[in-house]
Formats: C-alpha cells, structure tokens, sequence
C-alpha cells in the first residue's frame, strides 16, 4: 500500500509540474498556433497524464485527460485549427486536472470534482469543427521533405515513440500508419505547415524545447528538501570549524599541516558554494504560472498584453523563490490592472495598441533583481499625493516638501490605493504595503519608477539566499549582534557628548547632512543596560517599514558573511531577531530585524518627522511674523521663551533659594517671588550645579515669578508658531533655531507651576486697584 | 514492569529526575549569548557544536530564587524536534527505577514548579521529583505563570 501511495505522490508532484508548463505552451500556443513543437510538447503532458492515471485507475482523470488528448491530436495533425476558444477550453480542461490532482494529493482519491461539464466542452469543441473538416487528407506527399531520416535523435527518445505511438488514440492512429512524413500544400487557410505523426515530431532534433527538456528530466533526481536542509547546515558547521582549524593553524609553524589547511579552506568553501547552488532553482519555475495570469486578466479587462521575459534562468533560494511569488504576482496583476491601458486609450495616446509587460530578472551585487515593467499610463505623483493626502498618510507641508520618489514611496505605505474603482483584480485593500512587508521579511527592499505616460517599473531586490547574509556585525552594552547589510545605508561616528545630537520633546536626533535622523539607542530598543552614554558611538543609519533611523552602538567590529541559524520558537515571542549566528570565535549573536525594531520605535520616528515637516516648514516660508526670542539650555536641551514674555534676566546666588511649603522662592525687590526650575518642569532632572541661578523673571500687573534655567544663550529673531503635534508638557513645539532644535516653552503653563494663582490673583487685583 | 532510568540533578536542594531517553548530553560551563527581551526564563544562546540552542534556566523557570553561587550545569533535552539546555545547580547520578514505584506529586509543591512535576519517586531517603521536559521548555508558560504566582 506504502509503495502505491509513494507511486500516487510522484505521479502528483510530476504532474504539476508538467502543468505549470502547459499553461504557458498553451498561451505560447495561442500566440504562432501552428508551432507543432508546442503541440506535441502538450499532447505528450496531457497523454502521460492520461496513461498514468488510468493506470492508478482515476477515473475521472482519465476521462478528461482522454477528450484533451482527442482534441489536441486533432490541432497536432492539423485537423482542427486553433482559435481562441480552443484555447480557453484547453485551458479549462487543465484547471479540472489541477483540482483533480489536488484533490488526488490531499485525500488520496478523486473524490467529487466535477468533469462532465468540461468533458462536454472539449466535445463540443471537437464535433463542432470535425464535421466540415472530415477526416485528415494529407496532400500530395512530397517525398523531398521526409523528415524521418533527419531523426537519428536520441535513443531514450526512440524507445519512448512506439510506446506513445501504441497508446495513440484512434484518430492518431489513423495518422501515425503512414510513417513517411509529409508536408502539406502550403494553403492559406490552413497554418500548419507539416502532417507528421507525433512518433516523430517528437523526435524532430529541432531547437525546440521538449526533447530537449526530456533528456534534462533524465540526467537529474528528485531529492528531498529536508535532506538538502541539512546538507546546509552540515556544511554551515563545517564552515565554522574550517575557520578554527584556520585560526589555530596560523599559529602553527607545521608545513603538511599549513597545506592541509589550506586544501580544507579551499574545498569547504567550494562544497558551500556547490550545496547552495543544489538549493537554487531558475526565477522560471515562478514566472510559468505568469502567462496565464496575464492573459486571463487582460482578456477579462479587455486588455491587450503581451508578456516579455528576459533572464528566466537566474537562479535563487527555493525559499526566497517561495517567498516571491506572491508579491511577483501580485505585481504582475497590478501592471495588468492599473499599468497598462485599454486599447483605445493606448491608440488615443499614439501607443500601440498591445501593451507590453516586462519581466527581467539580473544578479547585481550579490542580489538578484526582479523587475515588472509596462509601458501603461504610469503613475501620477500628483494623484499619489492627493489620495494620500485624503487618506491622512501625511500633512500638506509634508507633501509639499517631498521629492517625486519619496512621494511615489507612498504607495507602500499600509491603507494606500489608487484604484479610483476597487476592481476584483487588484485594489482590494491589501496592496503594495504587504509587498513591502514580505520582500523586507525576506531581507529584500522594492522601489518603484514611473514616468507619466509611459510607464512604470517595480524593482524588486532580493537576496540570493536566505542561509547566508551579509551582516554589520556590532557591539551594544558589550554583547555583539549582526544587522543585515541590505538594511544598513551608511555609518556615521558620532561624539554624544559633542554638537550633532540634539532632542525634541526629549527623543534624541541627528542632524545629517541638514536633515534631522531619528536616533535609537540599541541599548534602549532592546532593553539592556550598559551601554556607552559618552564619547565617540556609531550610527547605522538603516531603512525599514519606509523609515529612516540611526541606530546608536558602542562599536562597529566588521562586516562578514554569516551563516543565519533559525531561533528557536520558544523566542520569537521576543520579536526583533531575524535569527543568531555563530562568530568567527565561536559565540552566538543574534541578527537584529530591522523592520521590527523600526516598529517598536516608531512613534518617535513619526514625531521627529512631524518635526521635521515643521522646521523645514518654516526655514522655507519665512514669511510668518518673526519675534525676538530668548534662547536658554536647560539640562541637555534648548529652550526659547518669547522676549517679549521676560520682563528681567537675573542670576541669584543658590543661597538666595529659600522654601514656602514644597515651593521655592526667593527675595525680589522687597517681594517673595515665586521661582520654578524650568529643569524639573520639563523633566530633565540633570541640572548644572552652579553656584548662581540664572533666572527668567516675568512679571505681570505687579506680580512676578521667576523662571530658573541653566545658561542664557541668546536672544535671537526667531518664529513662535512652530507647533507641532509634540503634546510634551511644558511646551507648544519646536523650532531649529541656529540649527538646533530648539523647544518653545508653554510660557503660561511655566508660571501656573510656579504660581497656581498667578493670573487670577493679578486679575483680582487689577479689578481691586481700578 | 517497566525500569526505566532517570537522569538526575540539583536545583535549590531539590532533587529532580528526567527520563534519559530525553537527555541528549550533559556538560559543564558554556558561553551564552543574553537575548535581550526574552521571557527571563530563557538565560542565553548556546552554540552546540554548531546548533544554536536555547538555554532555559529551571530555577527562574519555577520560581526558586537565583543562582548566586557557581555556574550553572547544562542539561541537553530533546523536546519534539528542537534541542533545548536546562540550566541546574549539580548533576546527580543515573537512577533506576520502577514505574509502578512513581507516585502522585507532593502536595506540598506550590508555585510554578506544581505544573512541572510529573510525579515522585522515594529514592534513599529522598524525594526524586520527575520534571516535565516540555513544560518545563516551554518559556512563555513560564513567564505567565510566573506572573500568576506574583498576582
């Protein structure tokens, strides 16, 4: 029973692969309908299948795939001419053998999938047209072009020919008792230029793809996934242990040993290189399903699409190749859907009314690159702008500050459609931001390019395997982690306690370049302690989710290729690990996900980049009304309080601090003065020590408080209606005065600290004095 | 009836027993790796011999209080498919013993350490407590019910 079973599985496993490849013989077919290498190609699939099942006595199966094979014999022999409908029902026909053998492979048995309606179909298909058509009259036969002594093909071929001849179905018959081939009248109606039985069409030695894909079947095994799985992780252990021998034998003064090492350096790396190469697979085995999906949905949109592959052979992971599929295809959906016109559009713009869809795959820099063009209407920045402006995906000020491809990034981000009507193609709520999200999940990063009128390509860039990676490997808080190249875009030595690092509403930021860079501290992110608060740190500007961030480490120690090891699913709970490795020396460091730590600290990203919006808002306007502003530092950040609020600068002596209560106060010109340190208002409790107290007095109808900060800076003209969603208590915004962030103080919350009363008494008095 | 063998060890005077058809191997010290953000139950990454492997510190995984003298010793489990290091005071020696001679847990048992007991056997004058492996393995159990043990 075990080895029926095994023989039903193989049979399945085969048989969709041979599938994949006959969706797209049959659009290729639809294309040059006379090609008789296509033909036979599918009528072998369709006749393997049929003769197999019959012996696994499916039913079923083989009642379809014995109608399919009746038709196709009669397309292969030139009985029946190719039309759209034939195509369609072909590939209606392949649809129910798919659902058969799906069916086949999760229950064992055919189970109720419906074929009779199908069956009909290619009946109907075949009667209809058999009737003025007769029965196969070859034409004169030419004896110049007999094609059989041209077939000293293969002997595996031969063996196979007289079995299929055997099997052959009647009208085939008829067909294959003439063994000279021979070639009919070229008549105008009728395109296939040659009568010859599928015996030997199938050994024709033409360029065509099928003998020679038959000979590739025959030269290569089936090999289990979890073997290859653990080759891998057999060698990626021995990696690790070369490069020990290696180590310690650099120590060594043994010549035989130095050379063993050497040979051992050499031939792991090359097992690697081969054992990686045995889990490759071509981008075809993807891209076969993609014709199909194009024409069905171009011929249901009424569009007209012509699909071009380039580079089918580059190779990549199985798994990344897994992971591909469905953002590729749904890429591919959205080209047809939204990329290319309609044909009467397409005429109206003087384009040719057949779109083209392009589909190119190269290896750059150790990635490979997926590309989907067409040549449509291209994307409108404009448009993308105004629908993200209506879905609240950014601000006015934000939009209008934005480059055409930061504006065109837009489209990845999460709640995004331009489909003015949702379709059931594409637009359905899931769009391009869960492509980012899976090609990033794999390490991978998508951008688009579009040019209004003339088209738009989507540029995938994903890594050639997931088993290996490029990594930044650092050091935080004395522990090392690795972070993916691909997310890493420069490194930037920065002095924490030097210019350069400034905070708004208390988060940290960099200003690179003039633009102001989230900061993360990694210590902080992960939740660890120990790491290095002062002198030089690095920053690794990463991109992830859309977002740029520095994050903050001790050290920067190398950039190596490291062997990715899967955590355990006991810690994935913890969320921002894309897995460990090992170290050259032996110890274990995780790989820092990007992605997930861009989201767990993406608030503050978000506030610096409403910030940002504002600041640049107003460096460029300028035009608002100006006021002086008195500039101060309180602990380690800036702070600006309208001029006109202060009435005086002082600097008291601490001593003078004395205590009411809980407040404090000093003595002022004969009064008691109310005095709050703007430090502990604000929250930042790292007061300078001093041995006076600069302070701001303010006054108001013969009251006054006191405002302590650390230093008086400057007083500059600077703007006060920087706001910003920045809910900080204490303040109204901020601003980038002199190139600093700069915090605009809540002036009257300051004084309510400092004196609850401070307004309503001096209103009170105001009314007892008048 | 069945003997069956036991692999045995110390934690916080506890003595605990583990059947050694789970018990992969057993070794002293190990460098690990601290993941930050993990339950507090996981104490580090190992690299076994090329593996990455998680080690899971029995004593915070029952609430007993932290190891504050010497390092801790690893012993490797299988649990299904994944490799995992319970981290414990002293190994013991193998014990024999027969099912029949297992007894329900002691009620005396509270705390988190009560849902990882499979059950007791008297052993010269001593109590060897049968551990759980899988429950014991799994760390995000263990940080809830640690949570509940503190509610």
């Amino acid at each position: 029973m075990d080895g029926m079973d095994e023989i039903v599985q193989e049979f399945v496993v085969e048989s969709h692969e041979n599938l994949d490849q006959l969706d797209r013989d049959l659009v290729a077919l639809e294309q040059s309908p006379g090609s008789r290498d296509l033909l036979s190609s599918i009528f072998r699939t369709i006749h393997t299948i049929k003769g197999t099942s019959g012996f696994l006595a499916f039913g079923r199966l083989e009642s379809v795939a014995h109608v399919g094979e009746n038709l196709l014999s009669r397309l292969r022999d030139g009985v029946q001419q190719m039309t759209p409908e034939t195509t369609d029902v072909l590939l209606a026909m392949v649809d129910v053998i798919r659902d058969l053998l799906e069916t086949i492979e999760r229950t064992g048995a055919e189970g109720e999938v419906p074929v009779d309606a199908v069956v009909a179909r290619v009946t109907a298909v075949i009667e209809d047209t058999s009737a003025p058509a007769g029965a196969p009259a070859p034409a004169e036969p030419e004896p110049t072009l007999v094609e059989v002594p041209a077939a000293p093909a293969k002997k595996p071929a031969r063996k196979r020919a007289p079995r299929a001849a055997a099997k052959k179905t009647a009208a085939a018959e008829a067909a294959a008792a003439e063994v000279t081939a021979v070639v009919a009248e070229p008549a105008p109606a009728v395109e296939v230029p040659a009568e010859i039985p599928a015996a030997v069409a199938a050994l024709e030695p033409e360029p065509g793809e099928a003998p020679v894909r038959r000979s590739a079947t025959e030269s290569s095994i089936r090999v289990d996934v979890d073997l290859l799985d653990s080759l891998m992780r057999l060698v990626g252990e021995l990696v690790l242990t070369r490069n020990q021998v290696v180590r310690s034998a650099a120590t060594q003064s043994d010549v035989a040993l130095i050379r063993a090492t050497q040979r051992l350096n050499l031939i792991t790396t090359e097992l690697q290189e081969s054992v990686m190469k045995t889990r490759m697979q071509p981008i075809d085995n993807l891209w076969s399903k993609l014709p199909r999906v194009v024409r069905d949905l171009s011929a249901q949109l009424g569009k007209q699409v012509v699909l071009e592959m380039h580079g089918k052979e580059t190779e990549l992971d199985r798994t990344l190749l897994e992971a591909v599929k469905d953002p590729l295809t749904h890429l591919v959906r959205n080209a047809v859907d939204h990329g290319v016109e309609t044909p009467d559009v397409r005429t109206a713009a003087g384009k040719a009314a057949t779109g083209v869809l392009g589909l190119k795959a190269y290896h750059e820099g150790g990635h490979v690159v997926v590309e989907v063009t067409d040549d449509g209407a291209g994307i409108d920045p404009d448009k993308v702008g105004d629908v993200a402006l209506k879905r609240g995906l950014v601000t006015k000020d934000q939009l209008d500050r934005m480059r055409r491809d930061e504006i065109l990034d837009l489209l990845f981000r999460a709640g995004f459609s331009t489909a003015a009507q949702v379709t059931n193609v594409s637009g359905r709520g899931v769009g391009m931001d869960v492509v980012r999200t899976n090609i990033e999940k794999i390490g991978g990063t998508v951008d688009v390019e579009s040019t209004v009128g003339e088209g738009t390509t989507w540029r995938l860039t994903i890594p050639l395997t997931l088993a290996i990676v490029q990594a930044l490997t650092v050091e935080c808080a004395g522990e090392r982690y690795a972070i993916p190249q691909v997310a890493v875009h420069e490194l930037v030595s920065v002095d924490t306690s030097g210019p350069g690092v400034e905070y708004v509403a208390g988060a940290p930021v960099y200003r690179l370049r003039g633009r102001l860079l989230p900061l993360v501290r990694m210590d902080e992110a992960l939740g660890v302690a120990g790491g290095k608060h002062d002198g030089p740190v690095f920053l690794a500007v990463v991109q992830a989710d859309g977002r740029r961030f520095g994050m903050v480490v001790d050290r920067v120690l190398n950039t190596e290729e490291i062997v990715v090891k899967p955590l355990s699913s006991r810690l994935k709970g913890a969320g921002v690990y894309a897995g460990a490795t090992i170290l050259g020396d032996g110890r274990v460091a995780l790989i820092l996900d990007v992605q997930a730590v861009a989201r767990r600290t993406q608030l503050g990203a978000e506030a610096v980049a409403a910030v940002e919006a504002e600041s640049l808002d107003k460096e460029a306007s300028g035009a608002t009304d100006t006021v002086r502003l008195l500039v101060a530092s309180v602990g380690d950040r800036r702070v600006a309080v309208p001029l006109d609020s202060v009435t005086r600068l002082e600097d008291f002596p601490l001593t003078a601090v004395e205590h009411v209560g809980h407040r404090e106060v000093v003595q002022y010109r004969g009064e008691i003065m109310p005095l709050v340190r703007l430090g502990r208002l604000l929250g930042s409790y790292d007061e300078t020590q001093g041995e006076s107290l600069p302070v701001v007095v303010y006054s108001e109808r013969g009251r006054s408080v006191a405002l302590a900060v650390d230093r008086i800076i400057d007083i500059i003209d600077g703007n006060v209606d920087a706001r910003s969603d920045l809910d900080d208590a204490g303040l109204i915004g901020s601003a980038v005065i002199q190139k600093k962030v700069t915090e605009m103080l809540d002036v009257r919350q300051a004084i309510l600290a400092a004196d609850p009363r401070f307004f309503e008494a001096a209103d009170a008095r105001v009314g007892a004095e008048v | 009836m069945a003997v069956r063998q036991y692999a045995t060890f110390e934690v916080d005077g506890q003595y605990f027993g583990v059947d050694v058809a789970r018990v992969q191997e057993v070794f002293r010290h190990h460098d690990r790796t601290p993941v930050p953000l993990a339950p507090p139950t996981v104490a580090g990454l190992i690299n076994l011999r090329g593996e990455v492997i998680p080690a899971i510190d029995v004593r915070i995984r029952m609430g007993l209080p932290r190891r504050t003298d010497g390092d801790p010793m690893n012993v490797v489990v299988r649990d299904g498919d994944e490799v995992v290091s319970l981290l414990v005071d002293t190994i013991g020696d193998v014990a024999e013993a027969d099912d029949a001679a297992v007894e329900p847990p002691p009620t005396t048992i509270t705390g988190p350490a009560r849902d990882l007991i499979l059950g007791a056997i008297p052993q010269e004058g001593r109590l060897l407590l049968l551990l759980d492996v899988s429950r014991a393995v799994d760390v995000n159990a263990g940080d809830g019910s640690r949570e509940d043990a503190l509610a």
